[in-house]
Order: C-alpha cells, then structure tokens, then sequence
C-alpha cells in the first residue's frame, strides 16, 4: 500500500481559522481622536488591526480575540472596548 | 529603521488565526523580530506554546518556511539547515541572501534547548535565538522552569501556608549565553518595539551566533488582564527587574528606558508595584512574606548594579 503523509502545502492557511468568536469585547475606534500614529497596529497579537495606505481603517473582527491591548496603548484613547451584542 | 507606516505595508511573515492566547505577549514579539530583516527567512521552532499554537494541523499561520521537530532542538535544526544552505550557495545552487532564526520558550532555551543552543553558538552558525521568556513553561500548563521568578506561583510551585510559590532564583541565562563569546546577545521587550527591532536586526547580521532574549507577558500563567501585556512588559523594564541592554563584540551596553534610568533622567520604579500588577505574586502581599518581597527587591538591584559595573568597563 502507498504511504499516505498529509502535508499542509499552502502557506498562512491559519487565516482560514476564525478566532474572532472568542471574543467577549470588540474594539471600536473613534477615527476623529486617531492620528494614525499605528500604535495600535504594531501590538496587535493577532494581526487584526487594518491599515491601508499608513491609514487605521478599523478591525479584522473575523479573527480580533478582544484581548484590549490596541484600546490600552493608544496615546489618543481613541479606542473603545465594547461588550460584544451591545451597541 | 523604515517608519511604522512602512512596516505595516510589509506583507506578514506570521498571519491571523492563529491559537495562542487572547492578549499573548509572543506573536507580537515574532512580529517585530521579523520585522529586523527585509531577507528571505527560515524559522525553526522549539516545542512550545508558540509552535503549538502557529500549527494546528492542517492550518499553519506561516508565510514562510518553519521547522519543528521537538522540544530541545530548535538550535540544532536551525544550524542543520544554515548548513545546508552554505553548501548550497557555495555550489552556486541558491542565490539568495538567507536568515535564519530559531524561536523558543523559556523551558526550551534555559532547561531542556540548552545544550543545543549552546552547540550551535560554538560551532558559529550564522543565526538568530530568539527567547519568548514567559517564564514558565505554560503550553502544558503553568509549571516552573530555570526562568521563573522566584516567589512566583506555578502548578508545580504553588503558594500555600508553608511554600511562597517558587523557591529559587531563575538562572540568568543572558549572561551565561554571553560567556560563550558570541557577536551578539541582548535582552528586550515588546514595549519598546524599536529597540527590539533595531536588536533584532543586528543578531541577524551578526555573521555569526546571536541571542535575544524577550520578556513575555503571559495573561493566563501570570494571571494578568490580556490588555495588560504591554504595559506589564514596560513595568518589567521599569524596576530594571529586566533591564534592557545588550553585549556586542565584548561590550556590554545599557539601552532604551534602562539606559536613562542609569544615567539618572528616568525613576526606577519599587519592585512592589511588579508584585502587585500579577496574579502569581498575590501572596508575597502577605506581610508574612514580606522578607520575600525584600529579598527580590535586594536581588534586582544587585543585579542592576552589576549590570551597570559591566556597562561601565
Ligand atoms: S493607536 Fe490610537 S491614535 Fe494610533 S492609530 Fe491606533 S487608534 Fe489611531
Ligand atoms: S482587541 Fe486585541 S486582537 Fe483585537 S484588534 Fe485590538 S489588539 Fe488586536
């Protein structure tokens, strides 16, 4: 019988797998305190700042796990954590 | 360095979705160490939270090649491959200008990845060990390893009526690694992302053997809240319990928030306030255990004074 190996080929594959439904608190910015300083971006765990053009423009929530950090570094307090179900 | 808006234009080495813990200190540490070089890199990985967790079959969040094998031997592997490629390139098989860097827990650069990390800095491969220190070894739940703090709480050291968590002092595995000679070696923390970026960038043009070793806030082992990570890892800095330097061509020098506290423009803050912002030290609040609490504060700072004597040769 042929040796079958599994062998995942495709690099990044991880992007498939949707941790956002772990989170309990979503971050929402306030994008007239933000001066794009990127802050944000640089400590995000789980690359789930997005930014186009050196631009914040919000939150990958398919894979944001809510761990806060982004709304406790930035200089500008320009980040809220909001309890997730709630407005 | 190229700016932050620069570096976020970079496509990512390690993406989203991966397992590790909501607010884990280590992907973010990965991030700004690869963000050192603009080359072609290879990752080996020790067994360990962040290989576990970058590799759940069948997902993996690498976009570029990584090797695990086991647990003590992310420096072998690395090495083996750095071989492979010099023999290659001297055959004129491989053009490119490759990198190499191996990441690994506490447990797997202090305890069990010691001796081959150690064998690899002898043998000078081209390199750079990265140490994610969350001080303890937490993949497999919590237990002490060589870099826990004394007085911390762990599964196999917990706080009880008689036993205030661990009971020695973690080894200092910086300087030790430094002993063996190397180009480079140096401490960092993700707070200070430009200085660990800049350190990582050196360690990968080292020409030679490299060495950094990261502090890693661990909410669930350190029991902190997951926003807390980052200002933690500064705290850490902060009461020069972690003092940010690095030893270069025989040079010890001071860097980053350490390197104003030395010269006096910046406070040292008490080691209390260190105790107090984790769980794993609730119980050195205690004034039972205050001689505890005065005995860490004793050892930070004849530590700090040592590192100072060095920095001053
Ligand atoms: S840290 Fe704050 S100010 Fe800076 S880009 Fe992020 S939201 Fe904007
Ligand atoms: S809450 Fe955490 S995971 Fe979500 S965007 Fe902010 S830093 Fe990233």
């Amino acid at each position: 019988m042929p040796a079958r190996i599994s062998v995942i080929m495709k690099p990044g594959t991880a992007k498939e797998y949707e941790t956002g439904s772990w989170r309990s608190m979503r971050p929402v910015v306030d994008k007239d305190k933000c001066i794009n300083c990127l802050v944000c971006w640089m400590y995000c765990p789980d690359n789930s700042v997005l930014v186009e053009k050196g631009e914040l423009k919000g939150f990958r929530y398919s894979h944001c796990k809510g761990c806060g950090i982004c709304a406790n570094q930035c200089p500008k307090k320009a980040i809220t954590m909001v309890e997730e179900g709630k407005e | 360095m190229i700016s932050i808006k620069e570096m976020a234009d970079v496509p990512v080495k390690l993406t989203e979705g991966h397992r590790l813990c909501a607010g884990c200190a280590e992907p973010i540490i990965a991030k700004q160490v690869l963000l050192g070089t603009d080359k072609p890199v290879v990752v080996s990985n020790a067994t360990g939270c962040f290989e576990v967790s970058t590799s759940g079959y069948p997902y993996n969040a690498w976009n570029v090649p990584w090797i695990h094998s086991a647990f003590e031997n992310a420096a072998a592997t690395i090495s083996g491959v750095e071989s492979a490629y010099r023999v290659l390139k001297r055959k004129g098989k491989v053009q490119d200008d490759i990198r190499f860097v191996a990441f690994a827990g506490d447990g797997a650069t202090y305890d069990i990845g010691f001796q081959a990390l150690s064998g690899a800095i002898e043998r000078g491969h081209q390199f750079l060990f990265v140490c994610l220190n969350n001080e303890a070894y937490m993949n497999t739940g919590i237990q002490r390893s060589g870099a826990t703090s004394k007085g911390a709480a762990t599964t196999t050291c917990p706080s009880g009526t008689c036993i205030p968590g661990k009971r020695e002092f973690p080894k200092d595995i910086t300087k030790i690694i430094a002993a063996h000679d190397l180009p480079y070696a140096a401490q960092a923390s993700p707070h200070n992302w430009k200085d660990l970026i800049e350190k990582s960038a050196k360690g990968f043009e080292a020409n030679g053997p490299a060495f950094i070793n990261v502090i890693s806030p661990c909410p669930r082992g350190w029991r902190h809240e997951s926003a807390m990570t980052i200002e933690i890892a500064k705290l850490a800095v902060e009461t020069c319990l972690w003092p940010l330097y690095e030893f270069q061509d025989g040079k010890w020098k001071i860097t980053g928030e350490s390197k104003r506290i030395a010269e006096g423009t910046k406070e040292k803050r008490p080691i209390q306030d260190w105790i107090k912002s984790q769980g794993r030290f609730k119980h050195l609040l205690d004034p039972k255990w205050k001689n505890l609490a005065d005995e860490f504060q004793e050892n930070v700072d004849k530590k700090w004074e040592e590192l100072i004597k060095l920095s001053k040769q």
